[in-house]
């Protein structure tokens, strides 16, 4: 970019936000590749925002790709189904795609390489179907929020309908630097993604579909728009390249000038925000009868061969991605999601999820980190802040102890994009003290709803103990006043008979 | 000078002399501390703080001779919202060491004989004569009365395992001060 | 398949930083200040390249005593360029060829009493520079207000290497040879002799010698432009933003108008203002240091603008000519109340916090 086209840049973008270095390329231009089956799969119950699934399969059943292996219970939930044909070998813990490396349960299925698929439904027009219908068939397909944030979509679909959304904008912002899944899925599949943004208004009953996409991927803009130029209700709109464009209270406010306020959802303003991956999933749950069983998962850094998109089942381990794609050398450090937000992963074998957009793979020289520093009070944290909160300020506030003083800065708030951590020159770990303090005040919270419930609890118990006292007594001086009346009655009886020997004698 | 000394030396005098007679006449009787402080306590007498209940605790802790800290079932929560009412400075770590624990029986060792029930102070544990007790995991505070009247050793303390959704990352160390 | 339960804090995101540091910037600021020294140095001579060298000197000494003496790395503590910068910009505010104790006591008491005993760097509550500026000038009025007229070093009367040593050592030899008085220090003094600036003035206000920089003041207050320019370069690298000088250097030059225009007999006009004294290094050296200054936008204007008023208050009607180093400590002293008071709004809150109101927004576009 010359000088003057980077000083017209800025002058369009947005004044909140971090541009970093997006490496996209030449990943993203590589051609979409697809795995072979993996010898395991590794499927998590839990792999949405809510209740986890419950298996209804059980260890050494055969099952078919496609079929429900665990149904969603509780209102916010999703099911999940067997992502290839085999035979289920275990049922219990794996690690998690979580920094902390804890155990999550996880169905473990050796596919037999058939790839027997289980018997589809398919609707024959899907727009004859009522909105509920259509919902419905969505839920049964297991479609999360395939941006990250794997809120289950039907859903927000239902929410939609209800709250009488208008505009549904479609995220194909994807800021994160290094992922290019969306992207991907947009420049190969821009018809199916257009005909899911379709089914998706149909089922919300909104008007018109904002589809923002960042404009460093022309290809995808013109493919979108390509797509979509028959049906007027479906717009494209690029946005600036700027990172976190693709956190949905910023693209809200990009594409239609609205802000969330910050206790509401963004439905409260007639807006609901999906991503460009979730469309297409509705598009194949819907048009193929394919619940949402595989994805494009990027797999990208400076430790990999190849780097490049792969289409692969969900279930398949982190190693296997990275074992197809190469490794130039060791990584040093392996991350799922992207740069900025990612999870980072304790070892290679943890398996993809439906939210999982990336692998990636850094070498040492990506992930060098200089030793944090004094706060110098620049305020490059603050102008940062997509969300207009003082970084600085909080922290000062965690590092003393004081989390309600956090609070009271509006920690709730943020969005832990990691824009303020990512521009400090002191390299002070700014998102750990925010992920940090949102994790206690939380676990706080808890803590004070149990203590409550001890107190209940302990309260009823004495309640119960004088309860019982009383019945108790109660029935001591029953038994006593029938055992001193059938005494009585036994002396009255003695006494009439003595008389009448008495009387007899 | 003379003038200057007497004057200063009258209103140190008189100001004294205030101050001593605010200090009887205003003079706290009774102790409501104690009682805001036992009303924030989690009230299950449970003993973990080796006094003898709640009440107990909460007019040691008004009078200093009882840390913030010493309350297990109340945890975190508790110690912050007590050391905010005191004033006083807190040092979680001692709470975190320690980690909330609850009971657990062993199903293999217990015989039924109820006499755990009898002393669980928030009716965590159900069961009946000659049936294997159980623990209900939310209500137990982890006061371990059962494990001490258990014949058998079937209930055991064991801390409550970290899950995903309530794992915390860790305060990040400060390399500078 | 096994998991571990990581017992030290995992890596947190995010995973990639950006490239910047506090050596950096600091390194970066103290490069724009560089051409406005050399060519301070060129008016200036060997005099006043010594007192350079020896308060940043002093200032790095200073900086190191203390780091040492708390136990940490002198090496790593240094290499931050932060007590580099603050010796520079003290050595530039102070008379060219002032004595060179001076330099040391001003870079010493600006390091050791003004940032260390505060905590260091990010902790202290006032600009280093300008208190160890504001100290010398209280305690050696004498030596901080003899200014020299510019002598090109390539002058034939210019003192050499030799006689720079001897000015920095002893001081000026015979004051009246050399020492001038500076704009603002002129009009004040001409002023309070009952002459009118109209008459005072009336050679020596040529613009001409006000943009070449060459009259008597110190090396950062003849320099204006070349400060200037450093300045314009510092915010095109985004390393500081334009609210603070474009505040300052307007709540400068708006009062100073105004009065300007209703008696310009008794009041300076609003470029003489902004292109004598302290006006440009304060606006985009001094007063945007990162520590002392406000953190939000709004605010960093306020104290842009209150820093500016306050220096034509105390240039006009002060005891002192010159009011910038005391303008930026009153507002260094108020930069915890502006934080206090005047922070960002939060998306989705309006200005106090609240909530925004959900029809409103459904109701846009």
């Amino acid at each position: 970019m010359g000088l003057i086209e980077k000083f017209l840049h800025n002058l369009k973008a947005p004044r909140w936000g971090v541009h970093p270095d997006d490496h996209k390329r030449p990943a993203a231009d590589a051609p979409l590749r697809e795995l072979p089956l993996p010898k395991r799969l590794y499927i998590p119950l839990q792999q949405h925002v809510g209740q986890p699934a419950r298996p209804i399969v059980l260890v050494g059943q055969t099952v078919l790709k496609g079929q429900l292996i665990a149904e969603a219970q509780g209102n916010i939930s999703a099911p999940v189904h067997a992502s290839a044909s085999g035979r289920v070998v275990s049922i219990g813990e794996v690690t998690a795609p979580h920094p902390s490396g804890l155990p999550l349960v996880a169905i473990g299925i050796e596919p037999d390489g058939l790839d027997t698929t289980a018997e589809l439904t398919i609707p024959a027009d899907p727009f004859a179907l009522s909105p509920a219908e259509l919902t419905r068939l969505v839920a049964a397909a297991g479609v999360v929020g395939l941006g990250g944030a794997t809120f289950p979509s039907s859903v927000k679909l239902a929410l939609g309908k209800r709250s009488e959304v208008t505009t549904l904008i479609v995220n194909g912002g994807e800021c994160e630097p290094y992922l290019s899944c969306d992207d991907r899925v947009m420049r190969d599949f821009a018809a199916s993604v257009i005909d899911g943004v379709r089914l998706m208004l149909h089922a919300m009953g909104a008007r018109e579909a904002l589809v923002g996409i960042e404009d460093n991927k022309p290809e995808a803009i013109a493919a979108m728009k390509r797509a979509s130029a028959t049906f007027p209700e479906i717009k494209v709109r690029p946005v600036p390249a700027r990172y976190p464009m693709g956190s949905d209270r910023q693209l809200i406010v990009t594409l239609t000038g609205k802000e969330v306020p910050s206790d509401c959802r963004a439905a409260d303003v007639g807006v609901i925000v999906n991503n460009v991956s979730t469309a297409n999933a509705v598009h194949r749950a819907i048009r193929l009868g394919e619940p949402l069983i595989r994805r494009i998962v990027t797999v990208n850094g400076g430790a990999v061969w190849q780097p490049g998109n792969i289409l692969a089942p969900i279930g398949t381990l982190a190693s296997d991605l990275l074992a197809f794609a190469g490794l130039k050398s060791e990584p040093a450090r392996i991350v799922m999601g992207g740069p900025m937000m990612g999870a980072v992963l304790p070892h290679a074998k943890v398996p993809i999820v439906k939210g999982t957009s990336g692998i990636l793979a850094f070498n040492e020289d990506e992930i060098a980190a200089p030793e944090a520093g004094a706060c110098i009070r620049c305020g490059t944290c603050t102008s940062a802040c997509p969300m207009g909160l003082l970084p600085l300020e909080m922290a000062a506030q965690i590092r003393a102890g004081s989390l309600n003083g956090a609070e009271a800065l509006g920690l709730a708030d943020c969005i832990a994009c990691g824009c303020c951590a990512y521009v400090c020159p002191s390299h002070i770990p700014l998102v750990q003290y925010f992920s940090h303090a949102k994790g206690e005040l939380s676990e706080q919270s808890r803590s004070r709803l149990r203590n409550e419930a001890t107190k209940r609890l302990a309260a009823e118990r004495v309640v119960r103990l004088e309860r019982e006292a009383i019945e108790k007594a109660e029935a001591a001086a029953r038994r006593k006043a029938e055992r001193a009346a059938q005494k009585a009655a036994e002396a009255a009886k003695s006494a009439t008979e003595s008389k009448e020997t008495e009387a007899a004698e | 000078m003379i003038a200057a000394i007497l004057s200063l030396t009258l209103l140190g005098a008189v100001l004294g002399l205030g101050l001593g007679v605010a200090a009887r006449k205003f003079a706290v009787e009774g102790d409501p501390l104690a009682d805001e402080i036992a009303a924030l306590m989690p009230g299950s007498n449970c003993g973990q703080c080796g006094m003898a209940g709640c009440a107990v605790a909460a007019a040691g802790i008004a009078d200093g001779s009882v840390p913030v800290t010493c309350c297990p079932p109340g945890g975190r929560a508790l110690a912050t919202a007590l050391a905010e009412k005191l004033g006083v400075t807190l040092d979680l770590s001692s709470v975190a060491d320690s980690g909330p624990q609850i009971a657990v029986i062993a199903e293999d060792l217990c015989i039924g004989c109820c006499r755990c029930l009898k002393v669980c102070p928030t009716d965590a544990l159900v069961g009946a004569a000659k049936q294997i007790h159980s623990v209900i995991r939310e209500a137990c505070t982890g006061c371990g009365n059962c494990v001490e009247r258990c014949p058998t050793e079937a209930a055991t303390m064991k801390p409550v395992p970290v899950t995903l959704q309530h794992w915390v990352w860790p305060k990040p160390a400060t390399a500078v001060a | 398949m096994t998991h571990n339960l990581t017992l030290t804090a995992p890596p947190t995101a995010p995973h990639t930083l950006a490239a910047n540091s506090i050596s950096r910037i600091m390194l970066t600021v103290a490069a724009t200040l560089a051409p406005a020294t050399l060519y301070g140095f060129w008016l200036y001579g060997w005099p006043s390249i010594f007192l350079w060298v020896i308060t940043v000197l002093a200032a790095l000494f200073g900086e190191a005593l203390c780091i040492k003496l708390a136990g940490r790395s002198v090496v790593s503590a240094l290499s931050d360029g932060s007590a580099l910068l603050t010796g520079w910009l003290l050595a530039i505010s102070l008379p060219p060829w002032a004595p060179w104790w001076i330099g040391v006591l001003g870079g010493l008491f600006a390091t050791i009493l003004a940032k260390q005993v505060f905590g260091g760097l990010g902790f202290n509550l006032f600009n280093p520079a300008m208190v160890g500026r504001v100290f010398l000038l209280i305690s050696f009025p004498v030596q901080m207000t003899v200014w020299v007229a510019p002598l090109p070093i390539t002058a034939a009367s210019a003192p050499g290497f030799h006689d720079g040593l001897l000015i920095a050592a002893h001081g000026i030899p015979s004051m009246d040879a050399v020492s001038s008085a500076t704009l603002l220090g002129f009009a004040k003094t001409e002023l309070s002799r009952g002459i009118d600036l109209l008459h005072s003035l009336a050679g020596t206000n040529a613009p001409g010698i006000v943009l070449s920089g060459a009259r008597s003041g110190s090396m950062g207050e003849t320099a204006s432009l070349l400060i200037l320019a450093g300045g314009m370069v510092l915010i095109f690298l985004r390393i500081i933003s334009w609210h603070i000088p474009a505040a300052l250097l307007a709540g400068l030059a708006l009062p100073a108008a105004i009065a300007h225009g209703i008696d310009p007999t008794r009041y300076l006009d609003a470029s003489s203002h902004l292109f004598s004294g302290g006006a440009m290094l304060g606006a985009f050296f001094i007063a945007t240091d990162y520590v002392t200054s406000p953190n939000s936008r709004i605010g960093q204007l306020v104290f842009g603008a209150g820093c500016g008023f306050l220096t034509f208050v105390i240039r006009t009607w002060g005891g002192y000519p010159e009011g910038m180093a005391f303008a930026v400590l009153l507002m260094n002293a108020m930069t915890p109340v502006i934080d206090r008071y005047i922070r960002p709004r939060i998306l989705g809150r309006d200005w106090r916090g609240a909530p925004l109101d959900p029809a409103t927004q459904k109701g846009k576009s």
